[in-house]
């Protein structure tokens, strides 16, 4: 492969875009890039991100699903809310809050609620017909008042040592919540490029009369991307309310849609369906969690942090819009003409 | 985002109805019509639940407080028209704001700090037109950056909530003209019924209005005939954006303060607004007094929920949320019986 072809590969400039952040931070404080060993977990800038960004990869991942198939989920910051204050109201109703099995049953009944969500949501898309920017506005608005109905107003506390280990917790040396996410990050790898799951979505998305006509379940495939996207939320849920151990179901997870939509577009897969790349969410929400990390390290004003968010998407959208792209390739063809003759 | 299964509804908006076998309604106020029935209906339960519900003090008070978001509801119905949506208007509300304040503390005269934040918001607009337009970025995408642009840059304009004491604000905030028995207008309640007469009479009168639902019905169709596809397109982004600088104006005429997180969720009260009030969000179909209908409603909402005193606020959301799905639901049913 030469360098041309990996300057016009699609995950170039988010990966420039993720090392200069990167090298920036370890510039401006060196030991940002350092990983030790203390207590027997790691410790270090890469170890944080890969923490912090296990909330907005989850959603990122179910939201790369749902695009892929033309759709667009706006309620998964509402399903965060409604998740933490489930499992939370539960745990903190419960007579013995640290036990394994009140954690693990609070965790199931919000995931219940969260693919009930799902289903819904999936239900006003797939069969109903109505389009998915609005059918999941619905939930978007209601959601969070869904959730503030549920914990009665209140931010619900608990003290709960299983419960605090999502987010806290170490394994192997690793956080937990990343390899949550890691783990979530592969199945889903899995499911979809080594089943045919991952092609009948792409079909779906690319032409959904089509795909319908030449024999795949185009109604059944949107409808389950929904739920998977709802699940993925909901763990996302858990390791949010888990990180502060309390339901906040006025800030758990605002805005993450846009940021996890944003991570989609960053990694190369189109609002307007078809082909998606998982590895190129991972990229996406990465940079976005990277950025968020750097601002603080480069000690710019945290207020400038959507400022800052606002240029770099800017700057990414245009390098990857067809305008640009275009001319880049015309430039590049007139320096360096092909000398391979194509026949008319 | 627009899904296959809608797409065969884009003709029927302004087909021409189908010959009149029995008393009908077209089919394109159709949408609207169910407006006019839910808020026929919310009108008459707090009326009969509520004493001083049906009073002109109360109805005054849905247009003053709610003025702003007519204002931004107007200039979505635009954009969502072309089958765009606009998510900065939020953001842009809140930089207007600031900005105004920063300008009114800074020693400048409202001759000259109206007309500024007025246009800072058309300049979004013509930012993200362009965007949308001449680097065909997603409208989605391009808003939503834009959204963060303006709120980072309040952030940099006002990190505090500034008060503002300028005395024309002041003034225009507390003029009312009206009776004594509370049926009064406001300055801001003028300036919002004046943006929708004038978007009425733009939208329904002039070949630019009918350029905007024609790109709405088929953006191809509509260059094949020729019309000003480039310029409507980065136009109607602009009408949005000076809307959402002029909502900005009159949410710091009612606050008296700029402060970089207001209007936090509005551009969603604003899109909520226009879907309740009948338009498509595919485009092409829909009506601008349909969305005053739509920001009428929830202004509705807000009040009954304010006047039954023992619900608590969050009951708004829901409450706006069922009547979402109601209406998405309905209009979908309405579209299939169509066809």
């Amino acid at each position: 492969m030469n360098l041309g072809a990996i300057a016009r590969h699609r995950l170039f400039w988010p990966l420039v875009a993720l090392v200069l952040l990167l090298v920036a931070s370890a510039l401006k404080s060196p030991a940002f890039l350092e990983v030790t060993v203390r207590d027997g977990h790691l410790f270090g800038g890469p170890v944080d991100i890969l923490r912090r960004s296990s909330v907005l990869l989850l959603v990122a991942l179910g939201m790369t699903l749902v695009i892929a198939t033309r759709g667009i989920d706006l309620s998964v910051g509402a399903v965060m809310a409604i998740a933490g204050a489930v499992a939370l109201s539960q745990i903190a109703a419960s007579p013995d809050p640290g036990a394994l099995s009140t954690v693990l049953l609070a965790m199931a009944t919000a995931l219940a609620v969260a693919l009930a969500v799902g289903v819904f949501n999936g239900f006003l898309v797939a069969v109903v017909g109505i389009q998915p920017i609005v059918a999941t506005l619905i939930f978007m608005t209601a959601g969070r008042g869904i959730a503030m109905l549920i914990t009665g107003g209140q931010i619900t506390t608990v003290t709960s040592a299983p419960y605090k280990t999502i987010a806290s917790g170490y394994w192997l040396g690793l956080p937990v919540a990343a390899l949550i996410a890691a783990f979530v990050f592969g199945v889903t790898a899995l499911l979809t490029r080594r089943t045919a799951l991952g092609v009948l979505i792409e079909s779906v998305g690319i032409n959904p009369s089509a795909s319908r006509l030449a024999g795949v379940r185009a109604r059944t495939i949107i409808w389950t991307v929904y739920v998977i996207c709802a699940a993925f939320a909901c763990i996302a849920g858990f390791i949010k309310s888990s990180d502060i151990m309390a339901a906040d179901s006025n800030n758990a997870g605002l805005f993450i849609e846009l940021d996890a939509i944003l991570a989609v577009v960053i990694g190369g897969t189109s609002l307007a369906g078809g082909k998606f790349s998982l590895t190129g969410t991972l990229v996406g929400s990465l940079v976005i969690t990277t950025l968020t990390l750097s601002i603080t390290i480069l000690g710019i004003p945290v207020n400038a942090v959507s400022l800052f968010k606002a240029l770099v998407v800017i700057a990414v959208c245009l390098l990857q819009s067809p305008v640009v792209q275009h001319r880049m390739r015309s430039r590049r063809r007139r320096v360096a003409p092909v000398p391979v003759e194509v026949p008319a | 985002m627009a899904t296959d299964q809608l797409t065969p509804t884009r003709s029927s908006g302004t087909a021409a109805p189908a010959p009149r076998t029995r008393w009908r309604i077209d089919a394109r106020y159709q949408p609207v019509l169910g407006t006019v029935v839910v808020l026929a209906v919310m009108l008459a339960v707090g009326g009969s639940r509520y004493e001083n519900f049906l009073t002109g003090r109360v109805m005054a008070n849905v247009l003053i407080n709610n003025s702003f978001l007519v204002v931004l509801a107007v200039g979505m119905t635009f954009v969502i028209l072309t089958g765009g949506i606009d998510l900065s208007v939020g953001a842009v509300v809140a930089l207007s704001g600031c900005i105004s304040a920063w300008m009114f503390t800074h020693g400048w005269s409202a001759g000259i700090t109206i007309p500024v934040c007025v246009l800072v918001g058309t300049l979004v607009g013509l930012v993200v037109g362009v965007m949308v337009h001449v680097f065909e970025i997603q409208p989605f995408i391009a808003t939503l950056a834009a959204m963060f642009l303006a709120r980072g840059l309040c952030y940099l304009v006002a990190p505090e909530s500034i008060p503002i004491t300028d005395p024309t604000i002041v003034k225009l905030s507390q003029t009312r003209w009206g009776t004594d028995d509370g049926l009064v207008i406001t300055p801001s309640g003028v300036i919002a019924l004046a943006v929708v007469a004038i978007a009425f009479v733009v939208l329904h009168y002039t070949r630019f209005g009918r350029t905007v639902y024609a790109i709405g019905g088929s953006e191809q169709s509509a260059r094949l005939m020729g019309l000003p596809v480039a310029r409507t397109k980065v136009l109607v982004y602009v009408i949005s954006g000076t809307c959402a600088g002029l909502g900005g104006l009159l949410f710091a005429i009612f606050s008296r303060s700029g402060y970089s997180l207001t209007g936090v969720g509005m551009e969603l009260d604003a899109i909520a607004a226009v879907v309740i009030g009948g338009t498509l969000l595919t485009g092409g179909s829909g009506f601008v007094l349909g969305s005053v209908l739509g920001v009428a409603v929830l202004g509705l909402i807000q009040t009954i929920i304010t006047f039954q005193g023992t619900l608590s606020s969050w009951w708004t959301k829901i409450v706006i949320g069922a009547l979402l799905l109601v209406f998405v639901v309905l209009q979908r049913l309405l579209v299939l019986r169509r066809r």
